[in-house]
């Protein structure tokens, strides 16, 4: 197991451990903390899988803007563990069971599909390859993906007056 | 000749004429072009004729009727020698009672009078269609055309609900024959594929049938005409068809449509002569109504009612005649029958005409002064019918005797029963309406008169038929091969084995002679008895009793047939219907309101509830999927 | 590092996000499972993108990938701006994030 592997297995359990975290914590402050943990485990595999530039527009975007804006709203409205309010259990255990099945199934798909490929199985490639570097994404984007890229712009626009008419007070 | 369409093809045109101007045209002009079309296709026929003579006989093959794959129904005629004879005496007789409805309907608004020409003209265009289709699908166009004529007909005063009935009776009793007959024509169908005669009517294909098949398809082809022609036991309806015009019966009721079964049994005589059983059981039938409806015509009043019943009767000898294989001389029979019994129509319609709407020859009598054409014409019609020599019925009816002799002599006497009844009732009838003194008011006495010309003629033309149309068929003792129709008609029936009995001459004069001598003394009786009939209170007893009232037969098919189903249908409708069909309906109704309200309560307009449904969802259908090994599959083709 | 792993690891951080959304009431908390749905997406995707330019062998096959998943971070920022101004507003009329209160639908 190289250092790339056992990486991505420390990685793994860091997303999966905060993002029940998320979950778990009573204190709505505490989750996002655990999400913007999450964001940097993911941004970690980005590292791992070459994808430069997402890993720091993930950080960037996601952790640092986005759950700054959470974390905004929670303190604005003070919200902590007192004022959470709970679902019934009953509500919560059939969530978590069909959640549950659902990964149930999920898994097992990739475990067929894993068993047909096994000896062979499609590889992500690690820490090599050019395409998620700054430059050619870069290229790409303002080339062949120009249109779109320019539509995003009317796009966060309209997020934009859309927000501020809501939150506009009558 | 290829002018072979343009014999249906006229009046067809007619009747869309008379049919879609009855309200522009003048009564007239309605008269001209009914009558004017009839005259076009009688003239095409005697064209035909002759071309069929000189030796034009043929399948005439238009267009495909039907063509789904391998499976093909043209659209043809049937051009030869048995088709002539029909085309003649179709549209012959019924140029004859065109031209003598143009008279006789003449006090009906002329809107009903074109309905009555549009309807009598797409009469004899479905006859046609019957007579000349190349196949028993044309035919059953036809058939079924006739059928739908004879309804509208019957019922052509609509605003009378005893009519309206009876035209509803024809129909269904009519229906039930043809059920019989399509099943015959399915039965064929599904064993040769082809419907067609010249390709059914071969060795290879007859082969193609086993026995009970034959006899299965030809008693139920029997089904049909004893729909169609009126035979036991499906005969009842023709009595009431009288409700009619007088000249609709004429051409409908006696000379033409109901001729249609012998037609389609002389047509598929090959079928027949492979159906020993079958044919015994036509002989049977037809002699049995023959001797059964003259029974009742003895002791009938109505003088239409005689003439239907003697026509079911006259109907049953021609029965006889195709079930002793006598098939020339039943389509004779045919012939003879359709000029005298449409004259004897004529003569009635003219003698009621003349009673302004009398029936009952109980108050007629003593007309021979008053309406001499009539009253000849009628007489002669008489002596036709009851078979006195040289009249035309004496050759026809003795031709089928003679034939009915040599297959069962039992068959002979009862059908010699049948004549004699038949001398009487006509004698009967002749002599209560024209002999004695006038029985009916003062009012119609001086209302008396001859009918105009344009009913006489016909009638003077269908006298003079009647009288010498027996000349056609001079059985071989007076002249060998003097019998021109049989001659005509050989290449038709050539296909037959020769009759494996046949009389000595000597044993043919002497029958010809009993029973001349018989019809003669029965005649005179009844002249001599009704002469100068009286009318009498007195009410009949006895079996002149169950005469009067037809031995009962409809009140029998009322109490067996009709009311049983009327019960049943009013227990379907009362119990089945409203408990069972309309339980199911509403219960279902109710079961889907109820479960809605049940279903409802699922709607808890909680988000999380929503969305822990789709979660399940997802769920089961990736149980589903992932099953089918889709997802696998799909996986597999994003990475190949 | 075999695909199926990262599979594994993608459907597994779905699965949280969608228990998330099931089990909690706090509207704020159910954003972010949502989120984290998003982030298991992207995660998958440039895992796909890098398979991609393995098994073509194409210097940039693959790279699509990437730029959905930055535009899918674009349509993120853009959903989370509106949705948060809606939770505010939400809670300025009702003082409460509790997103069973919000059952109006039924009606």
């Amino acid at each position: 197991m190289g250092i790339a592997a056992i990486l991505f297995w420390i990685l793994s359990a860091l997303t999966i451990f905060s993002a029940i975290m998320i979950l778990v914590s009573k204190n709505p402050v505490h989750s996002v903390l655990w999400l913007i943990a999450t964001f940097f485990a993911i941004s970690g595999h980005y590292i791992l899988l070459n994808a430069q530039f997402l890993a720091i527009v993930n950080i960037i975007v996601y952790a640092g803007a986005i759950m700054v804006l959470f974390l905004f709203v929670i303190m604005l409205m003070n919200l902590d563990a007192r004022t959470e309010t709970r679902k019934n259990l009953w509500m919560k255990l059939a969530g978590v069971i069909s959640g549950g099945m659902l990964l149930w199934i999920l898994i097992s798909v990739v475990r067929t599909y894993a068993e047909q490929t096994k000896g062979h199985p499609d590889m992500a490639v690690l820490n090599t390859g050019t395409i998620g570097l700054i430059k050619p994404l870069g290229k790409v984007l303002f080339t062949q993906y120009a249109l779109p890229f320019e539509l995003c712009s009317i796009l966060f626009l309209s997020a934009m007056v859309g927000a501020v008419v809501i939150g506009k007070k009558n | 000749m290829n002018l072979a369409y343009l014999v249906p093809l006229f009046p067809l045109v007619g009747f869309l004429i008379n049919g879609l101007f009855r309200k522009q045209l003048s009564k007239q002009a309605v008269s001209v072009v009914g009558c004017g079309v009839l005259l076009a296709s009688f003239i095409l026929s005697l064209v035909l004729f002759f071309d069929i003579k000189a030796g034009g006989a043929g399948v005439r093959t238009y267009f495909d009727f039907i063509n789904v794959a391998d499976f093909k129904i043209p659209f043809a005629f049937q051009v030869d020698q048995l088709t002539a004879v029909f085309l003649l005496i179709i549209t012959g007789v019924g140029s004859l009672i065109h031209i003598y409805s143009s008279a006789y309907m003449q006090e009906e608004t002329p809107q009903h009078f074109a309905r009555y020409f549009a309807y009598l003209n797409l009469f004899v265009f479905s006859m046609l269609l019957l007579v000349m289709g190349a196949n028993f699908l044309i035919m059953f166009i036809g058939w079924e055309g006739v059928g739908l004529c004879s309804y509208l007909l019957i019922g052509y005063w609509f605003k009378n609900d005893t009519f309206n009935y009876a035209a509803r009776k024809a129909f269904v009793m009519n229906r039930i024959g043809d059920l019989g007959f399509l099943i015959a024509l399915f039965w064929i169908l599904s064993k040769t594929g082809t419907l067609s005669y010249h390709e059914l009517f071969t060795p290879d294909m007859l082969a193609k049938f086993s026995r009970a098949d034959v006899t299965a398809i030809t008693l139920l082809l029997f089904v049909g005409a004893t729909g169609k022609s009126a035979q036991i036991p499906l005969y009842t309806w023709l009595p009431d068809a009288m409700a009619g015009p007088t000249p609709v019966s004429a051409l409908i009721h006696a000379a033409t449509m109901v001729t249609a079964g012998i037609y389609m049994i002389a047509r598929s005589h090959l079928l027949y002569s492979l159906a020993p059983f079958t044919n015994e059981i036509i002989a049977i039938i037809g002699v049995a109504t023959a001797v059964f409806a003259a029974s009742i015509a003895l002791r009938q009043n109505d003088i239409k009612k005689v003439l239907a019943y003697s026509t079911v009767s006259q109907l049953g000898y021609m029965f006889l005649g195709l079930g002793v294989g006598a098939y020339g001389g039943a389509v004779f029979h045919v012939m003879t029958h359709a000029f005298f019994k449409a004259l004897l129509f004529l003569g009635a319609g003219s003698v009621i005409h003349a009673m302004g709407g009398q029936q009952d020859s109980r108050f007629m009598g003593g007309l021979k002064k008053f309406m001499p054409v009539t009253h000849i014409t009628f007489l002669l019609a008489c002596l036709a019918i009851a078979g006195v020599p040289p009249f035309s019925g004496f050759f026809s009816k003795d031709e089928i005797l003679a034939a009915a002799y040599a297959s069962s002599p039992v068959l002979y006497y009862l059908g010699v029963l049948g004549a004699l009844f038949t001398a009487f009732y006509m004698f009967r009838i002749y002599a209560m309406t024209f002999l004695g003194k006038f029985r009916g008011t003062q009012e119609q006495a001086h209302h008396l008169h001859e009918s105009p010309k344009a009913m006489t003629i016909p009638l003077s033309i269908l006298a003079v038929l009647a009288v010498i149309a027996g000349f056609l068929g001079i059985p071989a003792i007076f002249a060998p091969h003097a019998h021109l129709l049989e001659n005509f008609l050989s290449p038709v029936f050539s296909d037959l084995p020769a009759a494996s009995e046949t009389l000595s001459h000597q044993t043919e004069w002497m029958l010809m002679l009993v029973t001349t001598v018989l019809v003669i003394a029965t005649i005179i009786w009844a002249w001599k008895k009704y002469a100068d009939y009286q009318k009498s209170e007195q009410q009949e007893t006895g079996l002149s009793k169950v005469l009067a009232n037809k031995w009962y037969v409809d009140e029998i098919y009322d109490g067996l047939i009709v009311n049983p189903v009327m019960k049943f249908s009013n227990f379907l409708k009362n119990v089945i219907d409203k408990t069972f069909i309309d339980g199911i309906v509403n219960g279902v109704g109710r079961f889907v309101q109820y479960s809605s309200r049940q279903i409802r309560l699922v709607q808890s307009g909680q988000v999380g509830g929503y969305i822990l449904m789709m979660v399940l969802s997802l769920v089961v259908l990736f149980v589903i999927f992932w099953n089918q090994a889709y997802i696998l599959t799909f996986i597999h083709w994003i990475f190949k | 590092m075999p695909i199926q792993y990262y599979i594994a690891l993608a459907v597994t951080l779905f699965s949280i996000g969608v228990v998330g959304v099931l089990i909690r009431r706090n509207a704020i908390i159910v954003f972010m499972c949502i989120e984290l749905m998003l982030n298991a997406a992207n995660l998958l995707l440039v895992a796909f993108s890098k398979t991609h330019t393995a098994t073509t062998g194409l210097p940039l096959a693959g790279i699509d990938g990437q730029i959905f998943v930055f535009f899918i971070m674009v349509v993120a920022a853009a959903e989370v701006s509106v949705g948060l101004a809606i939770i505010v507003m939400m809670y300025r009329n009702t003082h409460s994030v509790d997103i069973d209160f919000l059952n109006r639908l039924k009606n």
